[in-house]
């Protein structure tokens, strides 16, 4: 269990928020064309990383608003909260 | 085999106090080159070793594992063994493997303990009824025992779960398979350590894989902590840490790896002589040969390789388990671990 800054509402317990996985999967812009490779590519393959990972989370106890996180998920410290369509400021 | 475990070596080895017995496997460092390599030494990479070795004749092979054989996901599991799964592809498989396991401990001359008490999979809700009478009637299809159970019948099955009607998950009925059941974890990868390295296989502990060397669409070998090691063939037996392996060979699979915890109690005498699962609340409790009730829980759901899970999954688990199990209310829990699945 660990705190999460919710960029709305401020600091608050993570049974509070809901995990959304990877972040910055962007959808494809033509469904209809694409392959069932490319389909499986988009729904299914992850980095899975052990490190620093961009992730969705969504306070959904909370504003309801989705958001996204970089968490180090080797010992699930928190490096930064950014909202949805900004840049994170770690790379 | 060169040191058979039978009643007579029992009685010979006691005449000198137990001081003699032989390893059960080598320590070999590693060789320059080997025609396979297995990454990751629990039951799995050790099984998958041993019947590449005994149904392939694959003998120049090695497990190579970061720490010590079995301390994974191995050492960390409810010990739950059961094939009674709804599609017919995992159905085939698991049925396969319990089939392999009633004779596992004969094959492999090692106890690993199987024990077919049975396991019993609860209903809550109509949609649960439904749900394990369609998995009971495609188990049967597939030739693989399963009997749906009334809640008296549940009850009269395991006579401490509280089946009134009026608790917040109320018990509807439930499935049962008779094969299935528990077995030691530990002696499983000793077992399969055991039977392998008798054919050869090289088992090698403590050596982390720290890349693995490509070569266009070829492989040629795995940098690990003891050194470079040729192959032409690997196999990513790491269970959770599988995506990790992979992406040193700049591969991605479709995995997530998420935290599953598990705790046990104070041994007790025996209470619960069977297994009982209950997907809807995550509860899952048997009893071990010790007389601990080894408890399952469910996931938390972000990925984390930290090896522990939220303090909320087990307060919801235990809550399950106080309201199915009342006779548990003043059981002590002494350790609570993760896993990942």
């Amino acid at each position: 269990m660990f705190i999460i800054n919710c960029p709305y509402c401020g600091e608050r317990e993570q049974t509070e928020f809901k995990a959304g996985g990877e972040a910055h999967i962007v959808r494809p812009k033509q469904p209809t064309e694409l392959s069932d490779d490319e389909w499986a590519e988009y729904l299914f393959m992850r980095k899975n990383i052990k490190g620093i990972q961009f992730e969705r989370w969504i306070h959904i106890h909370g504003c309801r608003k989705w958001f996204n996180v970089v968490r180090d998920t080797s010992n699930d410290e928190i490096k930064a909260v950014y909202k949805m369509g900004e840049k994170p400021l770690i790379k | 085999m060169k040191n058979k475990y039978s009643f007579f070596t029992l009685l010979k080895n006691a005449f000198s106090y137990h001081e003699n017995w032989g390893k059960a496997w080598r320590d070999p460092e590693p060789k320059k080159e080997y025609e396979a390599i297995i990454i990751g030494g629990g039951g799995h990479g050790l099984a998958t070793a041993y019947y590449l070795a005994k149904k392939h004749n694959m003998r120049n092979i090695a497990v190579v594992e970061k720490g010590w054989i079995g301390g994974g996901n191995t050492g960390r599991n409810t010990t739950i063994i059961r094939s009674n799964y709804l599609w017919d592809a995992s159905a085939g498989l698991y049925d396969h493997a319990l089939k392999i396991w009633e004779g596992l401990s004969q094959e492999l001359n090692y106890n690993v303990m199987f024990s077919q008490r049975g396991v019993m999979n609860l209903a809550h809700n109509l949609q649960d009824v439904r749900d394990l009478k369609r998995r009971t009637h495609a188990n049967r299809l597939n030739g693989i025992d399963a009997i749906y159970l009334n809640t008296d019948e549940v009850k009269k099955f395991c006579p401490i779960i509280n089946t009134s009607p009026d608790i917040r998950y109320p018990v509807l009925g439930g499935t049962l398979q008779r094969r299935a059941g528990t077995a030691r974890h530990d002696a499983v990868a000793w077992g399969y350590a055991r039977g392998a390295d008798e054919m050869g296989v090289d088992i090698i502990q403590n050596c982390e894989v720290k890349g693995i060397k490509r070569n266009g669409n070829d492989v040629e070998g795995i940098e690990t902590t003891k050194g470079f090691i040729k192959t032409k063939k690997i196999g990513v037996v790491a269970a959770g840490h599988s995506s990790v392996i992979a992406s040193m060979a700049g591969l991605r699979l479709p995995l997530e790896s998420k935290p599953l915890q598990a705790l046990v109690s104070e041994p007790v005498k025996p209470i619960i002589d069977t297994v009982v699962m209950s997907n809807a609340v995550h509860a899952y409790v048997s009893q071990s040969d010790k007389g601990e009730l080894v408890i399952g829980a469910g996931t938390d759901d972000y990925i984390s390789y930290s090896q522990k899970g939220s303090h909320e999954i087990v307060e919801g688990t235990l809550s399950a388990i106080l309201e199915l199990y009342p006779i548990f209310s003043r059981m002590r829990m002494l350790r609570q671990w993760g896993g990942y699945c």
